[in-house]
């Protein structure tokens, strides 16, 4: 039960309160409030909202890395023209997330923190190596951590995150020239529509090759996986149709997803290797 | 007693103040403390739209929000849509194409409609379709509905033309 409530203006007192006391942190809320009315997640004695803090809002470019902040919406990342420029596949992303009036409202950090092995924006950030930064209160004073998106789940909504840690932003190299990235997702509606699989692959595109190859599975396994076994055989190497159909049944191979209701764990490979196939054609198309 | 938290925010364009419990949601605080009922709950779960309102000039699900998260901010419902002058030309321009059948999403509906609209007078009716994705219509009155907003949407073009 919620014993006190919270609405910090700075990272440093939201760290505070989080270091004292048991604390449920509050963005969007468009996750949690279905969670905690379906009692699928309990309140903590304190409810934190993040909101009033402007520092973990917005994105900006410099050094040559791109900052989001945690509290930004999906509609700032789909109708941020920097971003649209710089990485496509963020925004091409966002447009498939949920439905307007919940991109309006959710940020990318509740995305991340839900921590569901279906989010959609979590598969983007894995392609583009983003990590994400955690600060806390230590000895008097706000500490911050990076984590790789890549190792920051630890199953279907736990992460490594521990509970006096804040997610502050997403950070990530901008791409360099001739990066391209992909996103696809399978479900029976285009909208308001929880992956069935989604899927994303990435690299630098040279000679109908793929370098630096970088492929993301999500709602195929506990937690939204990097197909490395996939990355590496696609490294380097002309995308001939024989090389995309191993592809498409090693990504299967590499994966574990699970019967529900959405889909049959047998279904879901399927679906991952069609989807494979399409998104290495998608690449293909782009080099013509 | 449970926490109260007492907030402070702008409804329909005037100041007010209120107590709320932490976990309520903002369209339980529009119904339930400020009988602003034309919000309506209906799925509860953010597929629906009939809760929409307007937060900050920005469409949101209602019933997914925090009342808490009201604080300090510009709550506009479909109560706050009528001015002196008399109806909003959205609300207007669903009467005029009958894009009401049973009623019940048209709040929604038309606090959708002014998002868009107010965010993009050029909005295409591709556009229209791709953003009422989050609005149901069980009556399936789509079609008309879509008809009113390109409506307004290309008188507000007229008028912006010289």
């Amino acid at each position: 039960m919620i014993e006190q409530y919270a609405a910090p203006i700075s990272i440093e007192e939201a760290t505070r309160v989080m270091q004292e006391s048991n604390a449920t942190v509050l963005a969007g809320g468009t996750d949690l409030m279905l969670q905690t009315e379906s009692g699928k997640q309990q309140f903590g004695s304190t409810l934190v909202n993040i909101r009033h803090i402007n520092e973990i809002s917005g994105i900006s470019i410099g050094n040559n890395r791109i900052r989001i902040g945690a509290l930004t919406t999906i509609s700032e990342i789909l109708g941020s023209d920097k971003l649209m420029e710089l990485v496509p596949v963020l925004a091409q992303t966002a447009d498939h997330f949920a439905s307007s009036q919940i991109r309006n409202n959710a940020t990318v950090g509740g995305n991340l923190c839900n921590a569901s092995p279906a989010g959609d924006m979590i598969i983007p950030l894995l392609l583009l190596d983003a990590e994400a930064e955690l600060a806390s209160w230590s000895k008097g004073g706000v500490v911050t951590r990076l984590v790789p998106v890549a190792e920051f789940f630890s199953g279907p909504g736990k992460t490594h995150k521990r509970d006096d840690e804040l997610l502050v932003a997403i950070e990530f190299p901008v791409p360099s020239f001739g990066f391209i990235a992909y996103f696809r997702k399978s479900g029976p509606r285009p909208a308001l529509e929880i992956s069935t699989i989604s899927i994303g692959v990435a690299g630098a595109l040279e000679k109908e090759a793929l370098h630096a190859t970088r492929m993301a599975i999500g709602a195929a396994a506990p937690i939204p996986l990097r197909a490395r076994r996939v990355e590496a055989l696609l490294e380097g190497k002309p995308l001939h149709s024989a090389l995309i159909s191993e592809a498409a049944d090693l990504a299967a191979d590499e994966t574990l997803p699970i019967d529900d209701v959405r889909a049959t764990a047998w279904y879901r490979k399927h679906l991952i290797r069609v989807f494979t196939i399409r998104l290495l054609n998608d690449v293909i198309a782009s080099s013509d | 007693m449970s926490l109260q938290v007492p907030i402070e925010f702008t409804l329909n364009g005037r100041s007010t103040r209120v107590t709320v419990p932490p976990d309520m949601s903002a369209l339980a605080m529009l119904r339930d403390k400020f009988d602003l009922t034309g919000t309506k709950l209906a799925c509860g779960e953010g597929e629906c739209g009939a809760c929409t309102i307007l937060v900050d000039d920005v469409s949101v699900n209602s019933c997914l929000m925090f009342a808490v998260d009201c604080d300090g901010r510009q709550v506009q419902t479909i109560e706050g849509l009528r001015t002196d002058q008399g109806l909003d030309p959205i609300q207007h321009a669903f009467v005029d194409h009958g894009a009401i059948q049973c009623g019940f999403c048209t709040p929604g509906m038309i606090m959708q409609a002014k998002y868009l609209v107010q965010k993009n007078p050029a909005v295409s009716r591709q556009e229209i379709k791709r953003n009422l994705e989050g609005n149901l219509c069980r009556c399936t009155g789509y079609r008309k509905i879509v008809d009113a907003i390109a409506d307004v949407a290309s008188s507000l073009n007229n008028v912006d033309t010289p």
